[in-house]
């Protein structure tokens, strides 16, 4: 306890340094922060998809479509247990920046099929009711201020006119990670009002499988129904569909650890030079310590201790004002939901620590290893 | 009177260990700096170098890009005999285009990543005159055959110069390779038009865009004109050049902005670490500062020279941070460029005004680092200064 004194006296005599310390300490948490919150923002799709769920889509590409005679063929497959589906409408709201996913689903299956997505029965029931109504996520209507009973007008792009919906519901989800951007309307709508061309096709399918350990059986079975046909599928788990998109966006895993690493090793030789100075103009008092009876390690721990003590309160600041300040970054990502995990806040820190450690050790070692004459000798 | 510049030299080099400290901290920071805007910056070469200035790329009114355009042969036509088309020997030069995505395997993860078919015009190298064959052969038109951009072939597995690939439905023989000089065309495989339509069972004569190739660049105004005032179309015109630019311009300023912010966050954190290096060194020098103003040198030089110390440091930082990443300029990376739903190959470029701004940013690290403690260098009373041990 007298050695905590100690320190923090220690600290507190060069106050604009520690300041500077903590900072820098402050500074690359922060950015580690951002930088894990950005990478969760993109591996989200992958973390949150279903187990149990899978996705068929058109061979050739996602953006070609499949017939809708296929749902009852794919129900028939053993081991599945319920099939939906979905077209992307890819409209523009307002403003080409202004994007976020129009879907067109099919109502009383779609509800079913994804539970984490929460909707009130009074919402759903008007969703049913009226054949232009829509839902959106809570993250799009949030970016775009609507409110229940908006009228919301979406210019279509492959599939000519401007469309109008009827906004009865806003949809929240589950977990934190799950996907509020999306925006549904009913597919009888698009049927019925879109170009001929259109008829009969659907997007991508949704397929719930009863044994998730079973799943490669049925992606086999419904890829086999469809061969040699004009319409071949490519069926996957919903974490492969999301996985393969990340792995499309490039090496951010690497951008982000190289980042990591270069931020990392910066931090260290600033703290380690800092404390370095602290004990060099300090090896008169180091010396006298030890005349008076302080034991080698006891200094040791001294030195280590307010290195460890400016990684600690440093890193907590940075990692902290990275959770406050990632929310923020998800206007520049579409509304995406951005944060940094309290798992990760801990990694953060238990990183400052380390790095506050190697930073310490050689000054410490150093100052253990002062043998007290020459230290006098040298003022 | 100036203090002089070898003063500095001399206090670095005196304290040398904790001025490589602050230059490798400035250093970092200036790298990921020049790396980040590198990227975002052979990103949007690439595409840019997609369009020629002399081709414009007609899309039907409203549509952003070619992914969501549609034109029929008859606009087609009536383009076709628009004033400002250059006419090659064989007819106008128009290539009226079909893209389509289809996913083939990375070499490298062996996972798919989608590749952009674009069926074109068999005259279409007369169009796109940047544009040429390097290996094998172009295609025949009414075949199914395929020419492959110079990355297509280095990316994707099975898709080398006289290989077989299956897609859409249709067997396709890859029958050559061509080079479209660093651009987006080269993450791209090139087929006839027609073909593409009946592979994929699309209805017979729709097309996306048409790109023409102008009689002259100053041509384009006319023929703009000409379109857009054109009862029987309803299609808007870009010159090619501006239609990619745009098309870059959310994944550059992502990146940029990604960049900025990481390099202004690590440039905090070694602004810190400067502060920290010139506080120690004017505080070690305490008495010798004190001296140097009691022979009668101003506060002014005092400041000055404590700056030109920060400066000298940081703009070590700066030079090295900048040489360092130097040998990154070039390498091949890729990405999906979600304006097109596919897969898009480009390279870091490194150019000198890039390095330029990475030593800008170090040398105005190195003035707000030594601002500060040389002020507080000068505040100290020259007697009270030089009393202290």
């Amino acid at each position: 306890m007298k050695d905590l004194a100690l320190i923090l006296a220690n600290l507190g005599r060069k106050k604009i340094r520690t300041a500077l310390t903590i900072g820098s300490f402050a500074a690359a948490l922060f950015l580690f922060g951002l930088l894990i919150a950005f990478r969760g923002s993109i591996n989200q799709g992958v973390e949150v998809a279903g187990a149990d769920r899978l996705i068929v889509i058109n061979r050739v590409s996602l953006t070609q479509p499949l017939p809708i005679s296929y749902r009852d063929q794919i129900e028939q497959v053993q081991g599945v247990e319920a099939v939906t589906y979905a077209t992307w409408f890819g409209g523009v709201y307002q403003d080409e920046r202004n994007f976020f996913p129009q879907i067109a689903i099919d109502p009383p299956t779609w509800r079913p099929m994804y539970p984490e997505f929460l909707v009130s029965d009074e919402e759903w029931a008007a969703f049913l009711k009226d054949r232009q109504a829509c839902i959106a996520g809570q993250a799009t209507a949030q970016r775009f201020g609507w409110k229940i009973g908006d009228r919301i007008p979406i210019r279509g792009t492959y599939i000519p006119g401007v469309w109008e919906f009827n906004l009865v519901g806003i949809y929240r989800g589950a977990r934190p990670d799950d996907d509020t951007t999306q925006f549904w309307f009913r597919r009888d709508y698009l049927e019925e009002n879109g170009p001929d061309y259109w008829k009969g096709l659907v997007g991508w399918y949704i397929v719930k499988v009863s044994d998730p350990d079973r799943a490669p059986a049925v992606v086999a079975a419904i890829d086999e129904r469809f061969s040699n046909s004009p319409w071949e599928t490519k069926t996957e788990t919903e974490k492969a569909f999301a996985a393969s998109f990340v792995k499309q966006i490039g090496n951010i895993e690497f951008l982000i650890l190289s980042i990591g690493a270069v931020v990392f090793v910066t931090l260290l030789l600033v703290t380690g030079n800092t404390m370095a100075i602290a004990v060099r103009e300090r090896t008169g008092e180091l010396a006298v310590l030890k005349t008076v009876g302080f034991g080698d390690g006891r200094v040791l721990r001294l030195v280590l201790g307010e290195a460890l003590f400016l990684a600690l309160f440093g890193g907590a600041l940075g990692i902290l004002g990275a959770a406050a300040a990632a929310p923020q970054m998800s206007r520049f990502m579409y509304g995406a939901n951005i944060r940094v995990p309290a798992s990760q806040m801990l990694v953060g820190i238990a990183l400052a620590l380390f790095a506050g450690a190697l930073a310490g050790a050689l000054p410490a070692l150093s100052a253990m290893r002062l043998r007290v004459v020459d230290a006098l000798r040298r003022v | 009177m100036a203090i002089p510049f070898i003063y500095n030299v001399r206090s670095v080099r005196q304290r040398w260990a904790s001025a490589i400290v602050a230059v490798l901290g400035i250093a970092g920071t200036v790298g990921v700096f020049v790396a980040m805007l590198s990227m975002a910056r052979g990103f949007r070469a690439t595409l840019v170098a997609s369009g020629s200035p002399g081709n414009a790329i007609v899309l039907r009114a409203g549509a952003a890009s070619e992914m969501v355009s549609i034109l029929t042969g008859a606009d087609v036509q009536v383009i076709e005999n628009v004033s400002g088309v250059e006419r090659g020997e064989a007819g106008p030069l128009v290539s009226p285009e079909v893209v389509v995505i289809a996913a083939f395997p990375l070499k490298k993860t062996g996972t798919d990543a989608n590749v952009q078919v674009r069926g074109v015009s068999p005259r279409v190298l007369q169009v796109r005159s940047g544009v040429r064959i390097v290996e094998g052969r172009m295609f025949t038109a009414g075949l199914n055959e395929l020419v492959a951009g110079r990355n297509v072939a280095g990316t994707y597995a099975g898709l080398d110069l006289g290989r077989t690939v299956k897609f859409g439905g249709g067997t396709w023989t890859v029958v050559g390779i061509f080079d479209a000089g660093g651009s987006a065309f080269d993450s791209e495989l090139w087929c006839d038009a027609l073909v593409l339509d009946q592979v994929y069972m699309r209805p017979p004569n729709i097309y996306q865009s048409v790109t023409v190739h102008l009689a002259s660049e100053a041509a384009f105004g006319g023929f703009r004109d000409a379109l857009t005032s054109d009862p029987r179309l309803t299609v808007e015109t870009e010159r090619e050049r501006t239609y990619y630019e745009k098309n870059s311009e959310a994944l550059t300023a992502m990146i940029t902005f990604l960049g900025t912010l990481v390099a202004f966050v690590m440039g905090i954190g070694a602004v810190f670490g400067a502060l920290n290096t010139m506080y120690s060194a004017v505080s070690e020098r305490t008495r010798e500062i004190a001296t140097m103003r009691a022979l009668g040198f101003g506060g002014g030089s005092v400041v000055a020279s404590v700056v030109v110390e920060s400066l000298l440091i940081a703009g070590l930082g700066g030079v090295l941070g900048a040489a360092a990443i130097l040998p990154i300029n070039g390498w091949t990376t890729g990405t999906i460029n979600f304006q097109t739903f596919s897969h898009l190959a480009f390279a870091f470029r490194v150019t000198p005004d890039l390095m330029g701004i990475g030593v800008a940013f170090a040398l105005l690290m190195g003035l707000v680092g030594g601002l500060p403690p040389a002020i507080r260098a000068v505040r100290r009373p020259v007697a009270s200064a030089l009393r202290e041990l």
